[in-house]
């Protein structure tokens, strides 16, 4: 770590020039360590034939082709696992806000028994590997009919004790008297909630859903768990099988990554600086 | 998360406080809150009981069983067996001990290099990201950030594409003079790799002559595999940028005063990180180390996607996940699940003693 380097001249001239060309030096070249990869995956994904895999040219923006992002969204049904990802993706996270900000109100804001207890198993849920869980859910989803169907998809994955936990740290930050002066008014909790604390707490909500959504998409366990039949595939259970165990497929299955990966990107492009901000607003005074 | 929060409740007690100066209004008040209470905690607390709460008091029921998977797990088919599993697993010689704590021995290297790696990469990241004057700022925290929203597929793929014989990694090895390595289905510790190239090649007999858990002293020192090397190179490659980003969410919270306050009573920069960032950001590494320990033992699809636990990358969870769907052995699946849970419970209870409250921070 160069720049904990002790050093005893006074930080007034810690902008010198030097200094601040050995900052950028270095940052770019953690941005190359961190994009190589990135870059491969893209440049092998535009390349026609899975020659190219072992040639040094492989990693040359040359020859470029479209072709074999378009066969890999062909022949991998990408169209359609892509609607699934996305219908499953969207109502999780539209679950998980909902459930979220009610159970988070609940135990920042209200008075009812065995309150600190179940904040407390709602935190030890966040420590269960899910492996303890995927076996049992399975059966249940099984047993309730919902295997291979969107609703046995996205149920288990409406509720998390983190959600809960971000905003009741929100709600916490509110002042009290916003509550107390509201409840003169005659607002009852469901109006306080929905017209006064979620607003409030918007950065954290746009924070928490991203990364809800982020999550979702990538979920590869649960959707290969609970699902067998073509219909109901995901984008990310698609892109595994896209080689259909041959090696000499590679290109189609980088082709098949850099799909499922560009709707994140541009969704984190446009969103970062709120995913920065709610993330900051949840927590302060930790 | 959990560290951060439990020690202390926070506004609580001054909510308390203010209550007892209100207690007649609010005593009228709070007969309704209890219904509203629960009514509003009812969606999440129904979820959570039917697919984690009620499955993990399964799981601990069939784990004192022998249960093939057929037919329910109160049924026939699952008899009772006390210990058994847990014997199995702990103390009782067998093919089952020797994959548990192998297993066991693998997860532990990934732990103890993946959770400090990425903790230092984050907040070093964080504190060079921190700077108000640096231009480009938001270009390099997306690229940091980037890794960390790829699926584990993609991300296991574009590895497995990268370290492959004649892959991109070992031709630039390659440039400085290595021969090529085989990264993949490589069982071979990098310690032990290393012992040979120093000439021991053969364990002293007192390393091999003692064991833990039934694997010998030897193997227990034989370092991350060569396989599993990849995995904890992606590891901290996918996460370091989420860390990055919780740890400036932090910094946000340090204004940019106390930087220029210690500028000016002449703090260095190496003392200014030291003695006044490094404590203001206590909580969030804090969290941050805990997050790490829970997702490092918790680790399963890479592993999953890459290796199907070839080259010694198998771990508790994955072998829990393997005995139970592929050997229908969910008895000794569900045992060896506690026992992991409670790996982690130990490991973050340790992990918060260890930085609990005392005099200036860490």
């Amino acid at each position: 770590m160069p720049s904990d380097r002790p050093d005893d001249r006074p930080a007034l001239d810690r902008s010198s020039p030097a200094r601040t060309v050995g900052r950028y030096v270095l940052l770019v070249v953690v941005a190359l360590i961190v994009l190589a990869p990135v870059w491969a995956i893209l440049m092998q994904s535009l390349k026609s034939g899975p020659d190219s895999v072992r040639h040094p040219r492989s990693l040359l923006p040359v020859d470029l082709t479209w072709d074999t992002l378009r066969h890999a969204w062909r022949a991998g049904d990408l169209g359609r696992l892509s609607w699934n990802s996305l219908v499953m993706s969207v109502l999780v996270t539209a679950g998980v806000l909902v459930t979220s900000l009610t159970a988070a109100y609940a135990f920042a804001f209200l008075h009812f028994p065995l309150r600190r207890g179940l904040f407390a198993v709602f935190l030890a849920t966040m420590l269960v590997p899910a492996e303890v869980t995927i076996l049992i859910n399975k059966r249940t989803i099984e047993s309730l009919g919902w295997k291979n169907s969107m609703v046995g998809l996205v149920v288990p994955l409406l509720a998390t004790g983190m959600g809960t936990f971000l905003l009741r740290q929100v709600f916490l930050q509110l002042p009290q008297e916003l509550r107390e002066a509201a409840s003169l008014d005659g607002l009852g909790h469901a109006k306080f909630l929905w017209e006064v604390a979620a607003p409030l707490s918007r950065p954290t909500l746009a924070a928490l859903g991203l990364l809800t959504f982020l999550t979702t998409w990538n979920q590869y366990l649960w959707p290969q768990s609970v699902v067998d039949d073509t219909a109901h595939r995901t984008l990310q259970i698609g892109i595994a099988h896209l080689d259909n165990g041959r090696v000499d497929n590679i290109n189609l299955v980088t082709a098949g990554t850099v799909i499922a990966a560009l709707p994140i990107a541009v969704m984190l492009i446009a969103f970062q600086r709120h995913l920065v901000r709610g993330l900051t607003a949840g927590a302060v005074k930790g | 998360m959990t560290t951060a929060m439990v020690g202390e409740v926070p506004l609580e007690s001054d909510e308390d406080l203010r209550a007892l100066g209100r207690r007649s209004r609010r005593a009228e008040r709070r007969r309704g809150e209890g219904l509203w209470g629960w009514l509003f905690l009812s969606p999440s607390l129904i979820l959570l009981i039917t697919f984690v709460i009620v499955p993990i008091a399964l799981a601990l029921y069939v784990s004192f069983t022998k249960w093939n998977g057929q037919g329910g797990p109160f049924s026939k088919s699952a008899s009772w067996v006390g210990l058994e599993n847990y014997q199995r697993l702990l103390t009782r010689s067998g093919l089952t001990r020797k994959n548990f704590s192998t297993s066991l021995r693998n997860n532990l290297y990934f732990v103890l290099l993946v959770v400090p790696l990425q903790t230092i990469i984050a907040l070093f990241l964080a504190i060079i990201l921190h700077q108000r004057k640096l231009k480009g700022k938001s270009f390099f925290r997306t690229a940091f950030y980037m890794p960390s929203i790829s699926s584990a597929v993609a991300v296991g793929m574009i590895f497995v594409f990268l370290f492959a014989s004649g892959g991109v990694v070992n031709t630039v090895l390659g440039w400085f003079g290595a021969k090529d390595i085989s990264w993949f289905n490589n069982g071979t510790g990098i310690f032990h790799s290393f012992f040979k190239v120093l000439g021991v090649d053969k364990p002293p007999s007192w390393l091999a002559s003692h064991d833990f858990l039934g694997l010998s002293w030897w193997n227990w020192i034989s370092g991350p595999s060569w396989s599993m090397t990849v995995i904890i190179i992606l590891a901290v490659w996918t996460t370091s940028g989420t860390f990055m980003l919780m740890l400036l969410a932090g910094l946000q919270n340090v204004p940019e005063e106390v930087h220029e306050a210690a500028a000016m009573d002449g703090a260095g920069r190496w003392q200014t990180t030291r003695l006044v960032t490094l404590p203001l950001l206590k909580k969030q590494i804090i969290l941050v180390v805990t997050l790490g320990l829970i997702g490092t033992w918790q680790m399963f699809d890479q592993i999953y996607v890459m290796s199907d636990g070839a080259g010694e990358t198998m771990t508790p969870a994955y072998l829990a996940y393997v005995s139970g769907m592929k050997d229908n052995r969910l008895g000794s699946a569900s045992a060896l699940a506690f026992i992991l849970f409670g790996i982690i419970l130990v490991f973050t209870a340790v992990q918060r003693f260890v930085t609990r409250d005392k005099e200036g921070g860490r």
